[in-house]
């Protein structure tokens, strides 16, 4: 088999694999106990028999970094990185940082850090990792961009980010249909219809944004396009979260209500790896550079 | 409920990016050195003997059989002569309405002898065309429409108003929507499509409306008597209400709903390139996000059409958030730069701001309002 078919066979096991769990096993009980801090261990335990083992990135935060030091027959790493996702409980933490000039990658046991625990607004584990000459398990040169770790986490978000909009279009259309005001469900009033289009919209912009950046990362370079989804399904995921809210009126402000799931994590997710005003800056710079008369050229190039 | 939307990622064929560098030479060719403000007219602009060179070298009526003189070319070859067209800010209107919407409609309800007359001519660029939807109280309600088309013998007799009918004292023929029944309590029968010829047909008046710009596209097309032959219509008695909603698909998603400001951009990027600093580049980054995103969309639309699948519901997102990203950008300048819009003095930025800013108003309004199309995106959410 050509290694492309086995991407591909992978990517759909892995997609099933995680389809099945999610749908299984991440129930709005469990996601609520996590919330109060209780480790999904029956979830960790089926992913990882996935082979998806607890593994978290930093740094997250573009000043940060991780610096490497060689010290004869291994590599020690020093630093401090904040809001790493679910940096308590990962087994593992991935860096990328320089070693004699090289992007090198680096393998570190959670263990071997001071943890400074903190969450983001939905309640996800957002640790500051604190490691000083702390003994890599593995590191090695490899042909990553320097700031690959905030790239790959600023497309994943995006991914997520895109999923979590539909999640918040299903329950707004359900609402929006279900929830009757004035003798008539909702849904049938323009002021509602026209929002959740709009909403709609953003959703398909979001869910393409995010995929022309996973084909982009599988053929290449795909900075460009990872900076557009972040950009793009950030600025969805502000107008989309307010709409959604908006529609489901007070009930979807309470805790009882599954809406805020989504939301709150949309609220995060913009925020890490990149918001938009940052990776838009980078973007911006880079268009800026080319100048206008190689903009659409560049475009269509993609 | 359902996923709404379909929008998977499409790659255009190799054929069609070696078409892209040819459309783009004979570009650079017949537009290097033309103002930007020129550019930014766009599909504005009518130029015959410009549509006729387009014609010659086989870039109008691309994916028609070749007995009508089409040239059996993909949907995505098209494609990607027509986000060139724009991207360069070509004149295409002599040909454009014919190539995208009259030609098409022909092809798939006109008559054998209306395909063999009109379509040739439409290859070459020697036809241009006009649209007779609107009418004074019938805009977004188009079923509404009351211009009658009363049966005589081998023909019809019209008499009413239409309005918006964008070229129709430039064009050679406009497909004209009538009602041929009054059906009472059911105003989507009864309704009939013709091949009205603008310049051989009496009793037909063409008088300006000048926009707010002081120009002159728009017409009010009066009917009073005006016979129309048999042979002018286009399918049966009764069939202009499927057709209209089929047309309205190809016009939605084409890359004309998200290019409309691309001269503003290109010059708000030359601005931005001069300074470089953290807020312009900030703005020009968030819409190259958003023109990016939204030609995938548009390829993906284009990409389901080449594979012949349904898209009005893709085609309105596309639409919608198109016309919206258009609107934005001259806002977008106006809140970055401090500079007045002008219309023939100051530097080029400032006379393509002066011209979107006037325009920009008709892109939310025009095939189809902003509201309308996202009734039906709401109609595909299950809500209506």
């Amino acid at each position: 088999m050509d290694p492309a078919t086995v991407t591909k066979d992978l990517r759909s096991l892995l997609s099933d694999t995680v389809t099945r769990l999610f749908t299984d096993l991440a129930t709005k009980e469990l996601i609520e106990a996590a919330e109060k801090g209780t480790w999904p261990d029956k979830l960790w335990r089926a992913l990882e028999e996935g082979g998806l083992g607890p593994l978290t990135l930093a740094p997250v935060r573009r000043a940060e970094r991780l610096s490497l030091t060689d010290r004869g027959g291994g590599v020690t790493v020093d630093g401090r990185v904040t809001r790493v996702p679910w940096g308590r409980d990962a087994g593992h933490v991935v860096t990328v940082g320089d070693l004699d000039g090289r992007p090198t990658v680096a393998l570190i046991a959670r263990g071997a850090a001071t943890i400074e625990e903190d969450r983001n607004l939905a309640l996800e584990p957002r640790d500051t990792l604190i490691f000083r000459e702390a003994r890599a398990v593995a590191a090695a040169p490899a042909d990553v961009a320097a700031d690959a770790i905030r790239r790959l986490g600023a497309m994943a978000r995006a991914a997520q980010m895109a999923g979590a909009l539909e999640s918040c279009l299903v329950q707004s259309v359900r609402y929006a249909t279900e929830r009757k005001q004035f003798g008539r469900p909702i849904g049938s009033f323009q002021a509602i219809q026209q929002n959740l289009a709009v909403l709609a919209g953003h959703v398909a912009a979001a869910g393409i944004a995010a995929e022309s950046a996973f084909r982009a990362a599988e053929r290449g370079d795909a900075r460009f396009e990872i900076a557009v989804a972040k950009v793009r399904v950030g600025e969805a995921a502000g107008v989309g979260a307010g709409i959604a809210h908006q529609t489901h009126g007070a009930i979807g402000f309470t805790y009882e209500h599954s809406l805020h799931f989504a939301t709150r994590r949309l609220w995060s997710w913009r925020a890490e790896f990149g918001s938009e005003s940052a990776w838009a800056r980078e973007l911006g710079h880079a268009v800026a550079a080319r100048g206008a008369d190689a903009l659409w050229s560049d475009l269509t190039a993609r | 409920m359902p996923a709404v939307f379909r929008f998977a990622l499409n790659d255009l064929p190799p054929e069609a990016e070696s078409l892209r560098a040819e459309v783009r030479e004979f570009l650079r060719k017949e537009f290097s050195g033309a103002a930007p403000v020129k550019r930014a007219k766009s599909w504005g602009g009518f130029d015959r003997e410009f549509s006729r060179r387009v014609g010659a070298r086989g870039w109008i009526g691309m994916t028609w059989p070749k007995t009508y003189g089409g040239h059996e070319r993909s949907f995505l070859e098209r494609y990607v002569v027509m986000e060139e067209m724009l991207a360069a800010g070509a004149p295409v209107s002599a040909h454009w309405v014919a190539d995208r919407q009259s030609g098409p409609l022909l092809l798939r309800f006109g008559t054998e002898a209306q395909r063999q007359k009109i379509l040739p001519s439409i290859v070459r660029g020697e036809l241009a065309f006009a649209i007779g939807m609107s009418e004074p109280d019938s805009g977004s309600d188009l079923a509404s429409i009351r211009t009658r088309a009363t049966k005589t013998d081998g023909g019809y007799l019209v008499n009413g108003t239409k309005v918006w009918t964008s070229n129709a004292h430039l064009s050679d023929y406009a497909i004209s929507l009538f009602r041929t029944q009054v059906v009472p309590d059911k105003k989507h029968e009864g309704l009939t499509q013709f091949l009205v010829d603008l310049r051989n047909t009496t009793g037909i008046t063409i008088r300006p409306i000048i926009d707010l710009a002081g120009k002159h596209h728009f017409n009010e097309v009066n009917f009073t008597d005006a016979f129309v032959p048999d042979e002018a219509r286009v399918g049966n008695e009764g069939d202009g209400w499927k057709q209209v909603t089929t047309e309205l698909g190809f016009e939605r998603s084409g890359p004309e709903r998200y290019l409309s400001s691309i001269a503003l951009i290109r010059e708000v990027v030359r601005e931005v390139s001069a300074h470089p600093d953290d807020r312009g580049t900030e703005s020009i980054g968030r819409m190259v996000a958003s023109l990016a995103t939204l030609r995938q969309m548009s390829t993906s639309v284009a990409g389901m059409l080449q594979a012949g699948e349904t898209v009005n519901l893709e085609a309105a997102a596309v639409k919608d958030v198109g016309t919206t990203f258009e609107q934005s950008i001259p806002e977008l300048a106006h809140a970055l730069l401090d500079l007045e819009p002008t219309l023939t003095s100051g530097s080029d930025l400032q006379q393509v701001l002066g011209y979107i800013t006037q325009t920009a108003p008709s892109f939310s309004l025009r095939g189809g309002t902003r509201e309308i199309l996202r009734g039906i995106i709401a109609r595909g959410l299950g809500l209506r």
